[in-house]
């Protein structure tokens, strides 16, 4: 019996003919194979039948399934309930919610508002995030391209062990350490600048500020910003940066031309999850900020409160109200660190497709 | 000016460890000088020593000469950063800066040197002029302002190559420029370089034999003494001749493909 | 060859290639001036402190150091050296505060850690008095951790293994996304979720276990993250010579990828647990304080080294400042050491990936 080429003559070109399957025309598939002459005992069942999947797969695939949904779940939930549980304040609320300072929820009637508390959430947000940044940003161009090789990975090790420190512990130095040490400098600062309004101090206390609390936050923040930003750096292709130097720039130069722009979105979002910690910072800033419900545009003056510090505080003396006024203003910080960590994840991941992808 | 470059006695260390040792080679001006040799023999360590390119690896040194036009690139007063103005270099994967434009791309180095005080007049002419010595001119003249990553990898390669040339270098490096390239680019890349010689003087590291013959006037052979030992120049001359003729029985070895 | 002829045009590339540097003794001299110059400052009284000796100092290296590089060097070489400088003085503003913090935690808690310190509650110890210890907090956070954990972690590792052995398509990528916000998510949040959800809709006891609740949510992404990353370490071959021998799929991730990727999952554990354990916000809403030892995890009040701190500060009375700062250290160190571990055993154990 002759071996036949069981493909006909195909007039397309050797690449494409691999693309498209092979036809065998009707009536030929008989004669390539042949059963009549494969032996007997060749055609006993092979003992593969069986389910196509395994009952023990199934069951563990939907497991993990499961656990992935819970994930889901959960994060619905949070906010969920917190909405719930707010409505009963929200609804008792006399004045606007979102324009009033003043913390009386237990009253009769009620009188609250979350102005005051969002003022201080963003003020020290922003001051936390003003020196967070630009020295974060100088940790991580320092790890990835200054220091000494071998010395890199245990300054980073360093820095990251900053960011283990409870922040118990960063509000009780704060207070205790941080602060009488603070009070001479932010009143040289006052002294000298005071005629820009944000420094002014019209009774000259320096203690328990909104500055401060920035600054402790500043320092938490730190290697949040420090550690993202630097495993962007890290990620700048060699050829980019010997690309510059070849061109004959400095040391500055190739940072400036070659990873600073290629890191941007890197940067970002390293910013925005700095922003994201700073604005859910309980503890730390519960115990220096001296809790005041007015805005007040004198930070190096006492006297603030932030969202996450007045739940802390009013936890244990509120009444029934109080409580849900609390979590109204806990859904609030719910919401807004949540869109802060959505966008940081999104810059990321959406310019991931447009530029790094290419080269 | 003679864009000539003159290496004399010169070992590269990397710390104590010596990498190539007594680097005797005259390199021609205008004309296209090929570094061949196996891998790890020396040939891009010392294609990175003319313009002070290995200084970015800590505890890497040079001893010798290099003689650019006379003047010793590696003197007492010298700056690396107008070293690597003078002496160009194009790399093996091209490498476009991502978050630029072409336009802005082949004026990189320009406004390295000479800050914010150019001209876009100015800017305009670099620009032209050199896509047009990197054969580029015609293929992107419509597109400028689009960015230099989403060109094929050839067209890369020539904005880098115009890049490089922007800043009018006397002398270009290139270390395997077209072994990231397809076959067609890569023709397009010797073809180019045959014509960018009028102007400039070219040293080229290839592993590509076939490639050396076709492009070079002179070639220098480099392999390593043995193992572990440094690598050395073994032989340099006319292309034509080493390749038809060699003196040295390593470089007929390596010619003839018994080894490398 | 040719040998070079000297044309005009070679007489300026000596003056192209030249460079005028600043000596190598330079920096050290301008930071020598500028030290000087803040002592004389602080020593007439112009300016007063460290902090502002430091200051002074520094930007006056920064200045004397530009100004002497531009004139020497020119505008790219002193932008280069200022640039330096900065990044350089930016690590120092990194390094300063953690040796701050751990030599003052160490310095005022050694003062009142002893024996007695850990043996003893706060029962009936008067807060303006000294004396009594953190038994009772010690306990508390041990059990609320431990609890939070033994389910944080199989939870979270079935979640990775989701992620990683079964994840594609949308549901995939909306869990991974929600991961990673749920890193976001501050800890007092977490506490308000855990009072509104179960103490105030189902009626939960304030308790430790409450917290462990709370302390759970904070822990979960760190560890799905964590053991992701660990499984995706683990060599595809390794998947594929399993099921080439025909052991189904489950089997081969329970036995033989989470094995495989075990010190590194171990060592995310570690990681969330060193973050969890010094959070204090979600405590205070799901706990109630007590200064005596509870050691029912599921019932009553119950104390923990961070609200222990709290509570101490919040008291402010000399002797309670102190306990503070001896809880404080306590703390660190439970945390430091878990961190370190952890740290020490990714980099033993993990595969080298560079």
């Amino acid at each position: 019996m002759t071996l036949r080429d069981p493909m006909p003559h195909d007039p397309l070109s050797a690449p494409e003919r691999f693309l498209r399957p092979a036809r065998i025309p009707e009536g030929e598939l008989d004669s390539i194979v042949a059963p009549d002459t494969v032996p007997a005992e060749f055609h006993e069942p092979l003992g593969i039948e069986g389910q196509a999947v395994r009952r023990g797969d199934r069951v563990f695939a939907a497991i993990s399934k499961g656990a992935g949904i819970f994930i889901l779940v959960l994060t619905g939930a949070i906010g969920l309930f917190l909405a719930w549980k707010a409505i009963p304040a929200l609804q008792s609320n006399s004045v606007n919610f979102f324009t009033t300072t003043e913390w009386l929820p237990d009253s009769t009637p009620p009188v609250f508002g979350i102005a005051a508390l969002a003022f201080g959430t963003v003020m020290t947000s922003i001051i936390a995030m003003g020196l967070a940044f630009p020295i974060g940003t100088g940790i991580a161009l320092f790890i990835a391209f200054y220091s000494n090789r071998r010395l890199s990975s245990a300054l980073a090790f360093v820095v990251d062990l900053l960011a283990a420190v409870p922040s118990i512990i960063f509000g009780l130095w704060g207070l205790q350490f941080l602060m009488p040490r603070l009070e001479g400098p932010i009143s040289w600062l006052s002294h000298w600048f005071g005629w820009i309004p944000l420094f002014s101090n019209p009774q000259n206390i320096y203690t328990r500020s909104i500055l401060i609390a920035g600054i402790v936050l500043a320092i938490m923040i730190l290697p949040t910003i420090s550690a993202v930003s630097r495993e962007v750096f890290l990620q700048v292709p060699q050829g980019h940066r010997e690309a510059a130097l070849a061109l004959g720039a400095t040391k500055w130069e190739v940072v400036r031309t070659a990873v600073l722009p290629f890191s941007k979105p890197g940067m970002i979002s390293a910013a925005m999850l700095g922003l994201g910690r700073a604005l859910g910072e309980t503890i730390a800033v519960a115990l220096i900020l001296s809790a005041v419900f007015e805005i007040n545009w004198n930070i190096t003056a006492p006297g603030g409160n932030t969202f996450a510090a007045n739940i802390a505080l009013k936890w244990n003396e509120a009444g029934s109200n109080g409580l849900s006024a609390l979590i109204a203003s806990g859904l609030v910080l719910f919401v807004i660190t949540l869109a802060v960590n959505m966008v940081a994840r999104l810059i990321v991941a959406r310019r991931r497709e447009f530029s790094g992808a290419n080269s | 000016m003679a864009k000539q470059i003159d290496i004399t006695d010169l070992n590269v260390y990397y710390g104590d460890f010596l990498a190539v040792s007594d680097v005797n080679l005259k390199i021609a001006p205008r004309s296209v000088t090929a570094l061949i040799g196996p891998s790890g023999c020396g040939k891009s360590t010392v294609l990175r020593t003319l313009n002070r390119m290995h200084e970015v690896v800590p505890g890497a040194r040079v001893d010798g000469q290099v003689l650019l036009d006379g003047e010793d690139i590696y003197g007492d007063d010298v700056d690396p950063v107008n070293v690597r103005r003078l002496i160009g270099m194009v790399f093996q994967r091209p490498n476009p800066f991502p978050t630029m434009s072409i336009y802005e791309n082949v004026i990189a180095g320009l406004k390295l040197e000479k800050g914010r005080r150019i001209k876009k007049s100015e800017t305009d002419d670099v620009v032209e002029r050199s896509l047009k010595s990197a054969n580029l001119w015609e293929e992107v003249k419509d597109r400028l302002d689009r960015p230099g990553s989403g060109l094929s990898g050839g067209q890369q390669q020539r904005l880098c190559i115009a890049r490089a040339v922007a800043v009018q270098p006397r002398v270009l490096l290139m270390d395997e420029p077209c072994s990231a390239l397809d076959p067609i680019s890569t023709l397009a890349i010797e073809d180019l370089i045959s014509q960018l010689c009028r102007e400039y003087t070219i040293v080229i590291v290839t592993h590509n034999m076939q490639q050396a013959a076709r492009v070079s006037d002179t070639t220098a052979f480099f392999n390593l003494a043995g193992v572990g030992k440094p690598g050395q120049l073994v032989e340099v001359g006319q292309t034509q001749k080493i390749f038809t003729n060699p003196e040295k029985q390593a470089t007929e070895d390596y010619i003839s493909g018994r080894f490398g | 060859m040719t040998t070079p002829v000297l044309t005009t045009a070679d007489v300026s590339l000596a003056s192209e290639l030249r460079g005028r540097r600043l000596p190598r003794w330079a920096p050290a001299a301008v930071a020598a001036a500028s030290l000087a110059v803040a002592g004389v400052l602080l020593g007439i009284g112009v300016i007063d402190g460290l902090v502002a000796f430091a200051v002074i100092s520094a930007l006056g290296f920064a200045l004397g150091q530009s100004v002497y590089s531009f004139v020497v060097e020119g505008r790219r070489h002193a932008v280069d050296r200022l640039m330096t400088t900065a990044i350089y003085a930016a690590f120092v503003f990194a390094l300063a505060p953690l040796v701050a913090i751990l030599t003052t935690v160490l310095v005022r808690g050694l003062q009142v850690v002893n024996a007695e310190f850990f043996g003893s509650t706060m029962r009936n110890v008067s807060p303006i008095r000294p004396g009594g210890g953190i038994e009772h907090a010690l306990v508390g956070t041990i059990e609320q951790v431990l609890a939070a954990t033994l389910i944080a972690v199989p939870v979270g590792v079935l979640v990775a293994v989701y992620l990683v052995e079964y994840g594609t398509g949308r549901l995939s990528r909306a869990v991974s996304f929600f991961v990673d916000v749920m890193t976001g998510v501050p800890s007092i949040v977490a506490g308000l979720f855990i009072y509104t959800g179960l103490v105030l809709t189902f009626g939960m006891q304030r308790s430790g276990f409450a917290a462990s609740l709370a302390l759970l949510i904070l822990m979960l992404p760190v560890v799905v993250r964590t053991t992701e990353e660990m499984l995706k370490l683990v060599p595809n071959d390794l998947r594929e010579a399993s099921y080439a021998l025909g052991i189904p799929k489950w089997v081969t991730i329970l036995k033989i990828v989470i094995p495989t990727a075990l010190s590194g999952i171990i060592t995310g554990v570690m990681l969330a647990v060193a973050r969890v354990a010094g959070e204090t916000a979600p405590l205070l809403l799901t706990t109630f304080l007590t200064q005596s030892m509870n050691w029912n995890l599921f019932n009553g009040p119950q104390a923990s080294l961070p609200t222990f701190v709290w509570d101490q500060i919040s008291s402010g009375t000399p002797a309670s400042v102190d306990r503070a700062w001896g809880g404080a250290l306590v703390l660190i160190l439970f945390v430091a050491v878990l961190y370190i571990a952890a740290r020490l055993l990714a980099r033993a154990y993990a595969p080298k990936t560079r």
